[in-house]
């Protein structure tokens, strides 16, 4: 065990390098940048300010230079505030694992709840109903979902706040960002206790005489999840991708919403960074979650 | 228990059981009138061709049958107390303490994500109030009596940390631990090696023997029951064609369809013979004929087979088959009114 992880964490640096040499090539080369915007700048201030972030040099130099300051665990300032790129990072970064993980947790707890009451009741009222809305969630786009919520809970009805980053603002995104990923949950965990309970071992365990209730959630869900938690790294990549929409739609200062500003202003090291960072967040995700496999599922061997 | 006129009811006896499954196409009847009566200790072989509900029987008896699957008729009398109309609690203190359950895939029967261990104490815990030591002691010595060697270890393996055969082994120790007074193995060799084959069989009636249990043992496979029965059924499109002890059947075949079973298994009385499988396909059990189930695929069917099932015809004292060629060969007793 700790050697697959030693190893995944190699490779993760790896793939991270390779994720910096992209970014920072391809935003590099979108047209513009971060001094030509609004109001147009005197040449020789610009030049200055060019100099300044080491944008006069090639793309090459740069990169390395950039490179050498990351390793130094610097990630720069921001070139349109000036503030330590840090700092920005991890107060935007507390308000999107908030909504991120909460909206994760919930998508599990209620897919699962959900998928298995729709399993036991085939074919009936429950399950229709169940998958009725898990039809509608992962049809549904997350910004039309996100846009419906707003207008009718926050404009049309008052009964929740626009975005103010008190607990029950977070209502509505977490709701918009958890509606996919809970419809899938949803399905797959009833797809898969079908499955479970259709098996030899489901059998064995009824003519041994367990209770009925042991039979569905020890012997069948504990089996049902193995499918489940693979998705669980697919998953938050969608909500981290997903929040870019939603925290925009609601205006909520997180890395979503950050990201995207430091695209249009052409922020390069916070472009850099939130993309680092977000990269780092998806390794470790991806890590848990096949220990979680392994920990379920006792046939997997890590290696 | 003992019923009124003082004789003391048999332990399992099987009456006129019917059991169908709602499908789309319609219902299918799996089992359609079977009786048969086991006795304390006693050794039951059920045979027939894959589809003629040999199973679906077994798991009428433990109610385990799928969701779609009732007993439409008939009754389960357990020491001369109907069980069909146990209550779902009732039901599950009778699986597993009176009456236990090995199947035929070894490799797909035990839950992969738990060990050995844990699910031999679970059947231990749910039917005793014994606590976790005591139930894990009870467990090793169980293992230990199946032939599992270093079984403190094997307790904390998974299933498919286990070859074949010692799975069949676990899923004995696990369906004996109660020492239940039945025990029904459906087709418990049919996925093994032949040579673990013997194995189990030899473990089977080594247990029996020592815990003095009723066996009801189901394959499709003469060979495996003619060492192991008391008494032997043939079934065939959910009914039974032909009951007789092993010799009954092996060397007096007096039903069509068991010859032509006995004609299509290797035996010594065929060895230089070829072997020939019963032609023509199994029978649709949602469209169950009038007459008798294998009429269209029997050689020496006649105009009667058609419209008429006949009784079980005696052939003599331990021996009985429903087929008309002993009608017209006269081969059956007049049964003494
Ligand atoms: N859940 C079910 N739904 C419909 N038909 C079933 C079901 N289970 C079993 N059957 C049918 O019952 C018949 C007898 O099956 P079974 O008892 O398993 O045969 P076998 O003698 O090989 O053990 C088969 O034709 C099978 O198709
Ligand atoms: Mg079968």
């Amino acid at each position: 065990m700790g050697r697959y992880v030693f190893k995944r964490i190699l490779l993760a640096l790896v793939s991270i390098f390779i994720i910096c040499l992209i970014t920072f090539f391809a935003m590099n080369a979108i047209p513009g940048g971060p001094f030509n915007s609004e109001k147009a700048l005197s040449a020789a201030t610009k030049a200055a300010l060019e100099a300044r972030y080491n944008l006069d040099k090639p793309v090459h130099i740069q990169f390395i230079l950039y490179m050498r300051n990351l390793l130094h665990g610097d990630f720069g300032v921001s070139l349109k505030t000036g503030r330590e790129i840090s700092t920005t990072l991890s107060s935007c970064f507390k308000v999107s694992a908030r909504l991120g993980l909460t909206a994760a947790v919930f998508a599990i707890i209620f897919g699962i709840i959900l998928g298995a009451l729709a399993a036991l009741f085939r074919n009936r009222w429950p399950d229709r109903i169940i998958v009725f809305f898990t039809t509608l969630f992962t049809a549904m786009p997350s910004f039309v979902f996100a846009t419906l919520l707003l207008l009718v809970f926050c404009i049309e009805l008052k009964v929740l706040p626009v975005f103010d980053a008190s607990s029950r603002s977070y209502i509505l995104p977490v709701i918009a960002l958890m509606a996919y990923p809970m419809a899938y949950v949803t399905r797959l965990t009833k797809t898969s206790m079908l499955d479970a309970l259709n098996q030899d071992y489901v059998r064995t365990a009824r003519a041994k005489g367990v209770p009925m209730v042991s039979v569905i959630f020890k012997h069948a869900l504990r089996n049902a999840l193995i499918p489940v938690i693979t998705y669980v790294g697919p998953m938050l990549a969608y909500i981290l991708t997903g929040s870019l929409v939603v925290e925009n739609i609601f205006t909520i200062g997180g890395l979503g919403q950050q990201f995207v500003k430091a695209i249009s202003n052409r922020d390069y090291p916070l472009i850099m960074a939130t993309t680092i960072f977000l990269a780092v967040v998806m390794v470790i995700c991806n890590l848990l979650s096949d220990i979680a496999y392994k920990i379920v599922d006792p046939r997997i061997t890590l290696d | 228990m003992e019923n009124t006129n003082g004789k003391k009811p048999p332990l399992l006896e099987v009456r006129n059981l019917h059991t169908a499954f709602k499908t789309d196409k319609g219902e299918v009847r799996a089992v359609n009138g079977v009786s048969y009566v086991l006795e304390e200790g006693h050794s039951l072989g059920i045979v027939g061709e894959s589809g003629s509900g040999k199973s679906v029987s077994a798991y009428s008896i433990m109610q385990i049958l799928d969701s779609n699957g009732h007993i439409t008729e008939g009754q389960i009398l357990f020491k001369g107390e109907d069980i069909t109309h146990y209550s779902q609690k009732q039901m599950q203190e009778f699986r597993g303490k009176h009456c236990a359950m090995i199947f035929q895939d070894p490799m797909t029967s035990l839950n992969p994500v738990y060990t050995v261990g844990n699910q031999i104490t679970e059947a231990i815990r749910i039917h005793s109030d014994k606590s976790k030591e005591e139930a894990k002691a009870n467990a090793i010595k169980m293992l230990e009596m199946v032939g599992i060697n270093d079984a403190e270890r094997r307790m904390k393996q998974y299933p498919h940390e286990l070859s074949g055969g010692m799975r069949q082994r676990v899923m004995i120790a696990m369906a004996l631990v109660m020492e239940p007074s039945i025990l029904i193995a459906d087709e418990p060799t049919t996925a093994l090696d032949v040579t673990i084959q013997a194995q189990i069989l030899e473990l089977m009636l080594d247990l029996q023997k020592k815990l003095n249990m009723a066996i009801i043992i189901v394959t499709h496979d003469l060979g495996v029951i003619a060492q192991m029965s008391d008494e032997i059924v043939v079934m065939y499109g959910g009914r039974i064609c032909e009951r007789g002890t092993a010799e009954d059947i092996f060397y007096n075949p007096c039903h069509e369809y068991t010859k032509g079973l006995l004609r299509s298994i290797p035996s010594t009385s065929n060895m230089k013979k070829k072997l020939v499988p019963i032609a023509g396909t199994p029978i649709n059990l949602l469209n169950m004929p009038k007459g008798c189930a294998f009429c269209s695929r029997c050689d020496s069917a006649m105009k009667i087979c058609l419209t008429q099932v006949p009784d079980e015809l005696r052939i003599d004292k331990t021996h009985l088959a429903s087929c008309w060629m002993n009608v017209k060969n006269g081969t059956y007793m007049k049964e003494e009114a």
